[in-house]
């Protein structure tokens, strides 16, 4: 708490304040009313609980998220403010810096993944697509998030990274410690750090030159950051950052466009009928279901957005989910529509610090919807989805569908 | 206002009016000119907003940011005249400016 919270003179007392708990389990079951309810209070709100702001309308969030001098992530982009409290582990080099340190890091990992590079990868993220719809649409009736949406990325991903196969099962528990831990020190936090040491010694363990495969997008990054004469210790930070960030991400993603798929019959419909939306289809997913729904920002000084003064080292929660409803940006925003054009929503986020992943998640949603629907003439729920929680990522740990065949 | 023409790889001719403050990305989402993607939406993220500037705008252009330069070392058909359409922002000084855009963005 700040000292000068309760003065007078403080600026920031003009914030409306709610108390809304984005880490409880009501919000994070159903994000969308909350966020229309922050966005009815205002462009900013403060939030009592954590005594910092949040916004939820699309006009701050991509102001904010375009002005990184301003509004800062080395503060960390979670709860805890790194100029202030020591963070979990050391920082991420992209995540959690800001330029000039920033962009030598991008630039290595944008050219490692930049859509000429995923090139050579995309007939095999498809043929795997193919082989694991074939396998899970047999029996009629799977379980879209553990049979297919957790799978096929447990494969594709860690081998294009050129990782063992054995230990993989490493990769989803780290990338929940890693999305919940930008929340408090909550039960899901708690939970998630129950196991955490022989994970993280996994993970840190297969950022090592030395235990990548050679021809790996891991590989690459240190041989790019050795190039560049950037010390191997960082590089290994590098590689940590896609192991972090590459998976919890788009497995959550494809789960939520099956259940999304499964809740709006007739777009998949349309989707059958014309399989090359498949990857506006997922874009849409991604606006519709944003699976990484909420970062922070730091103000690096005192700054006036949407006509409100913030003093210098603010914490912002910058809710990306919240911004891809807003109706002053989307019409009909509550429709999952898969021939909107969703171009400029926040769900990879927006500026420097947008997923530099972004472009292998999407090729791995369309691969998946494409060999799904090339295949699949209807999916129907066939039980209670069950929701993961997590402090940061919106996805399902369960969801029962039937298929029926074309 | 502002006026861009975009060439398609295939030769058609678009002329729009843009706001000055709008990214030459921008005008091609906003008028439906089907040879930018922009997948990313002008985060720099993407490159698939590729094209490449007349050679009489070249200079009237800022230079690319490190960003965008990492971005344009990995798209295809690189030439000296490639920019990614979302860093450039119009003025009234590139007002008539003309950009031709690549056979494929992928």
């Amino acid at each position: 708490m700040s000292a000068s919270k309760n003065s007078a003179a403080d600026p920031t007392s003009v914030f409306p304040t709610s108390n809304i708990d984005p880490y409880s389990d009501e919000f994070l079951s159903n994000p969308y009313p909350y966020f229309e309810e922050i966005r009815s209070l205002g462009p900013l709100v403060r939030l009592e609980k954590y005594d910092c702001l949040v916004t939820a309308d699309y006009g701050v969030v991509n102001e904010a998220l375009r002005n990184h001098e301003v509004f800062c992530s080395s503060g960390g982009v979670g709860l805890t403010n790194f100029h202030k409290e020591k963070p979990w582990r050391p920082p991420s080099l992209v995540l959690e810096t800001d330029p000039p340190e920033h962009t030598s890091s991008r630039q290595i990992l944008s050219k490692v993944l930049s859509l000429p590079a995923l090139k050579t990868l995309r007939d095999k993220f498809e043929q795997e697509a193919e082989r694991f719809v074939s396998e899970v649409i047999t029996s009629g009736a799977f379980d879209a998030v553990t049979d297919l949406a957790e799978v096929y990325p447990l494969k594709v991903f860690p081998d294009a990274v050129g990782l063992p196969t054995q230990g993989r099962e490493n990769l989803l528990p780290y990338g929940s410690m890693v999305f919940n831990a930008l929340g408090p020190r909550n039960h899901l936090f708690e939970v998630a750090f129950e196991n955490a040491k022989p994970v993280q010694e996994w993970i840190l363990f297969h950022c090592r030159k030395e235990n990548l495969s050679a021809d790996g997008l891991g590989a690459q990054i240190h041989r790019l950051a050795e190039e560049a004469g950037v010390p191997e210790e960082k590089a290994c930070l590098l590689v940590r950052s896609v192991l972090s960030a590459g998976l919890d991400t788009t497995v959550n993603s494809i789960g939520s466009a099956l259940y999304c798929f499964a809740r709006y019959p007739q777009q998949w419909q349309a989707l059958t009928e014309d399989v090359s939306l498949a990857r506006n289809a997922f874009e849409e997913v991604i606006r519709f279901e944003g699976t990484a729904h909420s970062f922070y920002r730091t103000t690096t000084q005192a700054v006036t957005i949407a006509g409100m003064a913030i003093l210098e080292g603010e914490k912002i929660l910058v809710c990306l989910a919240g911004a891809n409803r807003d109706p002053q940006k989307w019409q009909q925003p509550d429709q999952f529509l898969i021939s909107r054009d969703c171009r400029g929503h926040a769900g990879f986020g927006i500026g420097i610090h947008a997923c530099v992943g972004q472009m292998i998640a999407r090729m791995e949603g369309e691969s998946v919807l494409k060999a799904l629907a090339k295949r699949v003439k209807t999916i129907k729920l066939a039980g209670e989805p069950v929701r993961r929680f997590n402090n940061s990522l919106r996805g399902l740990a369960s969801l029962p569908v039937e298929v029926e065949l074309i | 206002m502002v006026k861009v023409m975009y060439i398609e790889a295939d030769g058609r001719e678009y002329e729009v009016e843009i706001a000055a403050g709008d990214t030459v990305m921008q005008g091609a989402v906003d008028h439906l000119i089907s040879g930018i993607l922009a997948e990313c939406g002008g985060s720099c993220s993407c490159a698939t907003c590729h094209c490449y500037v007349d050679e009489a705008w070249v200079t009237k252009i800022p230079d690319p940011s490190d960003t965008e330069e990492d971005m344009l070392s990995a798209v295809e058909e690189r030439k000296p005249t490639s920019r990614l359409s979302c860093q450039i922002t119009m003025t009234d000084g590139l007002d008539g400016l003309v950009v031709r855009l690549p056979e494929s963005q992928y």
